[in-house]
């Protein structure tokens, strides 16, 4: 273990060497998420995941935010456990029925100011989903959403994206008020 | 003693039934099925209804024989399984939720998949009215002296699928952990009624996304199999390229995200680096980071370029270079190895009598693996081991990762190196008449099985089975006086799908 945490010490970090793959694109991203987050919530903005019936894809790029290319914490992004420490609800999957419930309650768990950002292609109406006897439909059919962000799933340069534009959005709302 | 072929001769054979058989048997023939499952020579594969049929598909342990066999149940009764055998007790509530067909002495009837949320029950049978008034689920009991319970879920923690947990502890140890599931029932079999077989495709590509790429394969096989379509070669090999990405993919993700459960984030942070760049690699090749609807009925949607094959080898060779200094880092850590050995042990025999696959079954002794036997091309074709450990501990299950990810390194370089040339897919013609096709396909998880029966260019019926139906119960048996604390390590260690047991 000794030997990992040093050689670490000498490794340059894997976000500036990563291959050429927008990589510029994930620095600007960076950047622009660090400004408008500290604008609108001093240092830090506080998600809580929620699936809401997905097939777990969006989850796994979801995690894959957290590894050492993404490494949303550096920007004071980071994932909470609890609805109640939340800033943004971050739901995926479209909103089966036997979750309905499951949902309301968390939304009405987290304390206001509140977002909601609809993940991915099921998120928004349904997606390949819709129709079913066991599906309601998109997220905004139960609770109000802010944002939505498709794909199937997303990659996770899209849900920065994604962030970057609810925080644009907020961040200019609350400038007019 | 009857053979597995004997029990299918006693029935009504169905001939478009491939590539194994099945026939239409009476009560006492199901009956005499059960018992043998009971005693263990046979294992059970999957229990799934129809309106008014129920089937059973079972494989002879010894010989790897598999059948189907049938029982109409014009009553809308048939004789249980799970009286039994109780690896069948949750499928047999799925099947009275979703078609309304009781099994006859099923030991637990309280509903699985219905929460009583859809408006309306028996929605794959005749529908009638949901109850006005639902009555609470009940759990079951628990007694004793200061045994407490504690309920967690649907929405966890962490960022995971919602399932509800209801632990019994007694101070710090788990007397009793009941699931409870059927959260994400999206009703996947329902949209596939009727639904063409390209869009039928794409649904089962997306009933659990950490295995998108198996479960598109183990349909397209079952389709192809029904069809009687031989995929072409090129097909065949790149198809075991995208499950072996898939694997190593998954197994990186599983075995960081294991030793973080035990607090020791290194190992995640390291895995997680690997495992993004195979991800990155599939993007480049194959357009989609998770390899999404690139395997179709007849063949694969995409080819793969030179760019590709030099993204992934490169990917493969870094993964390789760096993976052994993990595993050393795995092994030499003592403070990780006091939570993970000896930690929530699944006996070899509740893993045999259960079918339990992938790396629950393979920790404890059960050495089934899909690509072997029955086995399918180009598996015949290449050479690998199928690790085995007998501890049956959450260390046993990360080390059967790791020797998977070792096995898995070496089957996609063998592909590499002999990719066939050659067209992509053959087109999928409509067959008059039903014609009915089933598939076993090994996913990163355990075995995949797809059943189907298709119409003309449409799928009439068509269930998946998830190995988590199988590996689930044990996580309940495991968790059995190991502390609370531990439960997400053993959770973990079983990553068991929640969408794909929901469906």
């Amino acid at each position: 273990m000794r030997k990992l945490l040093f050689q670490s010490f000498f490794q340059r970090p894997l976000t500036e060497q990563a291959p050429a793959l927008d990589q510029t694109a994930v620095e600007e991203l960076a950047g622009a998420i660090q400004r408008a987050t500290r604008r609108r919530l001093g240092r830090s903005l506080s998600i809580r995941e929620i699936d809401a019936g997905s097939c777990n894809g969006c989850e796994l790029e979801i995690h894959a935010l957290n590894n050492a290319y993404y490494d949303v914490e550096r920007f004071g992004i980071r994932f909470v456990a609890s609805p109640r420490h939340a800033d943004v609800l971050l739901v995926t999957g479209p909103v089966t029925r036997n979750m309905r419930d499951a949902l309301e309650r968390t939304y009405h768990a987290t304390p206001d100011p509140k977002w909601v950002i609809a993940l991915g292609d099921c998120a928004r109406d349904g997606g390949c989903f819709a129709g079913s006897y066991a599906v309601v439909g998109g997220v905004s059919q139960i609770v109000p959403v802010d944002l939505h962000i498709p794909g199937c799933p997303p990659p996770p340069l899209a849900i920065l994206q994604g962030l970057l534009a609810l925080l644009d959005r907020t961040t200019q709302s609350a400038a007019s008020t | 003693m009857p053979s597995l072929i004997d029990l299918v001769l006693e029935g009504r054979a169905n001939p478009q039934h491939l590539p194994w058989p099945r026939s239409v048997v009476d009560a006492s023939v199901w009956a005499f099925a059960a018992n043998e499952l009971a005693q263990g020579r046979w294992g059970l594969l999957g229990l799934w209804g129809e309106p008014s049929t129920a089937h059973m598909a079972i494989i002879d342990r010894d010989t790897t024989e598999i059948a189907v066999v049938s029982i109409d149940c014009p009553d809308r009764v048939y004789p249980s399984v799970s009286k039994h055998h109780p690896p069948a007790l949750r499928l047999e509530r799925t099947v009275n939720d979703l078609f309304g067909l009781s099994a006859e002495g099923l030991p637990d009837p309280r509903r699985w998949l219905d929460h009583n949320q859809w408006g309306l029950r028996f929605p794959l049978g005749d529908r009638i009215d949901a109850l006005s008034i639902a009555a609470p689920y009940r759990f079951l009991p628990v007694e004793g002296d200061g045994v407490h319970q504690i309920a967690v879920g649907p929405v966890h923690a962490g960022i995971i699928e919602p399932g509800h947990f209801r632990f019994s502890a007694s101070g710090e140890t788990v007397v009793r952990l009941e699931q409870r599931l059927g959260y994400t029932h999206k009703g996947i079999e329902g949209l596939m009624r009727g639904a063409p077989i390209e869009r039928a495709a794409q649904l089962a590509g997306r009933v659990s996304g950490d295995s998108t790429v198996a479960y598109a394969y183990a349909f397209s096989r079952a389709v192809e199999a029904a069809l009687q379509l031989v995929v072409p070669d090129r097909a065949v090999w790149l198809r075991a390229l995208l499950a072996e990405l898939e694997r190593l993919a998954n197994h990186l993700g599983d075995i960081g995200a294991i030793c973080n459960d035990a607090s020791f984030g290194l190992m995640q942070a390291h895995c997680n680096v690997l495992r993004e760049n195979l991800l990155r690699a599939a993007n480049s090749a194959f357009g989609h980071r998770l390899m999404r609807d690139v395997i179709i009925p007849g063949g694969s949607a995409r080819d793969l370029d030179a760019v590709g094959q030099s993204a992934i080898r490169a990917a493969l060779a870094n993964v390789r270079a760096r993976f052994p200094e993990l595993t050393e880092l795995y092994d030499n850590t003592a403070s990780l190895q006091d939570r993970t050995v000896g930690t929530g042990i699944v006996a070899a025999a509740l893993a045999r009598q259960y079918g339990a696959g992938g790396y629950v079954g393979r920790a404890s002794g059960r050495a089934f693996d899909a690509r072997r036997a029955p086995g399918y091309p180009p598996y015949d074709d290449l050479s690998f081991e199928v690790p085995v450990l007998e501890e049956g501990d959450v260390n046993a299950r990360v080390w059967i990762r790791i020797r998977e990810v070792e096995q898995s390194l070496s089957l996609a370089n063998q592909i590499l190196d002999r990719l066939p040339d050659g067209p992509l897919r053959i087109p999928v013609g409509a067959e008059a008449g039903p014609r009915e096709g089933m598939a076993l396909v090994e996913g990163f998880r355990g075995d995949i099985m797809v059943w189907l029966r298709l119409d003309g260019d449409r799928v009439e019926r068509c269930h998946l089975r998830d190995p988590s139906w199988f590996q689930w119960p044990l996580l309940e048996a495991a968790i059995e006086g190991n502390i609370v604390a531990d439960f997400p390590l053993c959770n973990k260690s079983f990553n068991c799908s929640y969408s794909g047991q929901d469906l």
